[in-house]
């Protein structure tokens, strides 16, 4: 049992937040079940929608059948952390040194406001009617030392008397290691599978078996199982000033612009801090305005923050302020920000690949760190001339068409999960896929034998078998075709023309909707 | 295993094009005058086996060709960018064997084409261009550009200067006949003709795309290729 208690806190955890968040957005009563989906499984619900049956991770079909009159929302992080700025404010108006650790749960060191309010439990109680007047809001209150106990503490509702946060933890489920943020589920899993079915067994252990076996993230958990801190925070002063600034002329007053700028403050914010071996738990973001108005706020994270973490977080704050209600908005566009490291702790970013190295690591990996972010670099250097949709990556998912499969993205987005590419999808085409796929289909005919136009019949079969097609003011014989119906009257034909340029055979995709009066579009060459 | 050999291949870049071998290749490749490997259909076609950083490649007529040709580097690793082809088949991308999460899109550079191509020249390794789009003198001083940076630039389309220009004629498809089957190979004759060390001309007989998607020699399709096989089958059932 070494080193020093973690400072004690007090953690104010909103359940629920993004349902709670959704619902207040689209003005629905909280009487009513709420669920909050992403890629078609429930990410959270309300308290009715759980009281009905609806669970984390069930699918959209399952919950809608358990509970027909659920009310359904998309994920948001943009709308749950503007929506959580109302509650942050509540709190900050009673206590100092505020920390947002999530869209739902906030954080304070708690030995000064106990003090000024007399004692814990009154803070708590002025703390949660101050939440449930201003933002409307219930919210359950935890106090203990360090911010994984205290997070648990307010999820069980606990006031943890001081030096006890281990015994409070010890008879905990070993799967609350999992918080949302830290990708511990794996470890929960092994740890309850090996037969730690609490934290408090998997605190027994000695440090230097977790250490031998479970590598840097089994340390990090088993000091928090143990009631620590997870990583000390750095005693010694950073040297120099780490704090990134940026002057935006014109001033900052759109998202979808702010959120462009953030990704590559964040990038260059963690770069400098990586460079001297730090890394950032505690971010602050503080703005000024072209009138002159300062806003500020700190985040928390369990994590340090990776680049990706520090761009979401600037983006959070940006549709906080900008979007927050008449009033409370601030009256001009941000003229400057500044991102500055409230936390640092010892950077990880040498060890990178030691335990999650890919399989077979050859050494090779940094070489490949070197090109990805030589790469990266070139993109975001032609986003800045082209704007953010100048650059896209590419995915494929489900689909019959193969413009349906290509999934594009700005780069530095994140894919989302969309429908399983391995799902059937009847009436696909076989590979292989045209190499052109045309933005805009180009308009064309297609004659039979007699001259007469080729239809789709509701039967799916082709009115009579294509001979001719015309295209672009050209006509050309047709000498293969087959029929893919992906529909009603609705059906993708690849076409072999004859008599192509060097005496090539071309292939063309042509779609045919309609029976009677045909309309065929060719929407791809296998060139 | 290659399709045609008119040149004599070095060992060391046969090596390269192996796909075990490339990420070791790529590893020296940093400097100009290395290698980026080819799948091995195509590397008897080029001239040094692969495609030889600081070097501009056309290609004539096939998209299709030019992706396969992105296949072989973005499988090992290298990061590719295709700029101005808006119309691109990922699908057919994928199913030629190119590594979609190494490759970027720029489908609309317009007035900024040549600062774009530019940019992206100096941080990836290939950076494919619709040359159709490109004023001469641009092309000119991109493909000095490239060779200053030891990126490889290819063009979908004339280019001036090009040191190698492949193109495909006589195309033949196989499988589609009136009213059932469906397209399953094609049967293309390559070209290439080039300046410099690659003077000489040389041309082969491919199967692009092979039956199952990927690119086989015509000549080896034939013999039964034990390679391509369980990959036909996978596809075949989807």
């Amino acid at each position: 049992m070494t080193g020093p208690l973690p400072a004690r806190m007090l953690v104010l955890w909103c359940p629920d937040w993004p349902a709670v968040a959704a619902a207040a957005t689209a003005g629905v009563p909280l009487v009513r079940p709420v669920a909050v989906f992403s890629a078609n499984r429930v990410v959270a619900c309300s308290a009715v929608a759980r009281g009905r049956g609806v669970r984390r991770g069930m699918r959209r079909r399952e919950a809608q059948s358990r509970c027909p009159d659920l009310a359904v929302f998309t994920a948001d992080d943009g709308r749950d952390a503007r929506l959580f700025e109302t509650v942050a404010r509540a709190v900050e108006e009673l206590v100092v040194g505020v920390e947002v650790v999530r869209p739902g749960v906030v954080a304070v060191p708690v030995s000064g406001a106990a003090g000024y309010f007399g004692g814990e439990h009154r803070l708590v109680e002025t703390l949660v009617d101050k939440v449930a007047a201003d933002a409307g809001v219930e919210c359950q209150v935890g106090v203990s030392e360090g911010l994984f106990a205290a997070t648990l503490a307010a999820r069980y509702g606990e006031l943890v008397e001081p030096g006890e946060g281990a015994e409070f933890l010890a008879p905990l489920p070993i799967r609350e290691l999992d918080q949302p943020g830290t990708e511990r589920a794996g470890l929960a899993d092994l740890l309850g599978r090996l037969g730690l079915r609490t934290l408090g067994a998997f605190a027994g252990l000695a440090e230097r078996d977790v250490a031998s076996r479970f590598g840097l993230d089994g340390v990090l958990a088993h000091r928090l199982a143990r009631g620590r801190s997870e990583r000390p925070p750095l005693r010694r002063a950073s040297p120099e000033d780490l704090a990134v600034a940026e002057i935006f002329d014109p001033p900052l007053d759109r998202i979808d612009v702010a959120a462009f700028r953030a990704k590559g403050l964040g990038a260059k914010f963690h770069a400098r801090l990586a460079d001297r071996g730090f890394a950032c738990t505690r971010l602050g973001v503080y703005a000024v305005t072209e009138e002159g108005e300062q806003l500020g706020r700190v985040w928390r994270c369990a994590e340090p923050l990776t680049p990706h973490g520090v761009a979401d977080r600037v983006r959070w704050q940006f549709e906080s302020w900008l979007r927050a209600a008449p009033g409370e908005r601030p009256t001009a566009g941000v003229a400057r920000l500044r991102l500055e490291p409230e936390e640092l702790v010892e950077g990880r970013s040498l060890q990178l690949g030691l335990w999650r190295g890919r399989s077979g690591g050859t050494g090779l990996e940094e070489d490949d760190v070197v090109a990805t972010e030589r790469a990266g670099r070139a993109f975001a250097r032609v986003q800045g001339l082209l704007g953010p949709e100048g650059v896209l990556t590419a995915g494929l998912g489900g689909g019959f068409g193969p413009a349906e499969r290509a999934r594009k993205v700005p780069w530095g987005d994140r894919h989302e999960p969309g429908p399983a590419e391995e799902a059937r999808w009847r009436g696909r085409l076989p590979s292989p896929s045209p190499a052109t796929v045309l933005e805009r289909p180009l308009p064309a005919q297609v004659f039979d034998a007699e001259g007469n136009p080729v239809g789709v019949t509701a039967r799916r079969r082709v009115t009579a078998p294509p001979h001719r097609i015309s295209l672009g003011g050209e006509d050309r014989d047709i000498l293969g075709w087959a029929a893919w119906y992906a529909g009603d009257r609705r059906a993708r034909v690849p076409l072999l023309l004859a008599g192509g340029r060097d005496e090539n055979e071309e292939a063309v995709l042509a779609l045919c909707v309609g029976t009677e009066n045909p309309v065929w579009t060719v929407e791809g060459m296998y060139d | 295993m290659t399709a045609v050999v008119e040149t004599p291949v070095a060992p060391v870049a046969r090596l390269a094009a192996l796909p075990g071998v490339s990420t070791a290749s790529r590893a020296q490749a940093r400097t100009p005058g290395r290698v980026l490997p080819v799948l091995p259909a195509l590397a008897g076609l080029l001239p040094a086996t692969g495609l030889r950083r600081g070097s501009t490649v056309a290609v004539h007529g096939s998209t299709s060709l030019l992706l396969a040709l992105l296949a072989g580097a973005t499988a090992a690793g290298s990061w590719a960018a295709v700029v101005g082809v808006p119309s691109l088949g990922l699908a057919a991308a994928d199913e030629l064997g190119v590594d979609l999460s190494r490759l970027a899109l720029v489908p609309r550079p317009g007035t900024e084409l040549a600062a774009v191509v530019a940019a992206l020249l100096d941080g990836v390794d290939l950076v494919a261009v619709n040359g159709t789009v490109v004023p001469p003198a641009v092309a000119r001083r991109l493909s000095a550009r490239a060779r200053h940076r030891g990126a490889v630039l290819l063009s979908l389309g004339p280019w001036p200067g090009a040191e190698v220009e492949l193109s495909s004629s006589r195309d033949r498809w196989q499988g589609l006949a009136r009213g059932h089957g469906s397209l399953r190979a094609r049967r293309m004759s390559v070209r290439v003709r080039g300046r410099g060390a690659a003077t000489r001309p040389a041309s082969a007989e491919l199967l692009l795309p092979g039956p199952g998607g990927a690119v086989v020699g015509a000549d080896t399709a034939a013999s039964p290729a034990p390679v391509t096989q369980p990959v036909a089958c996978e596809e075949a059932t989807g």
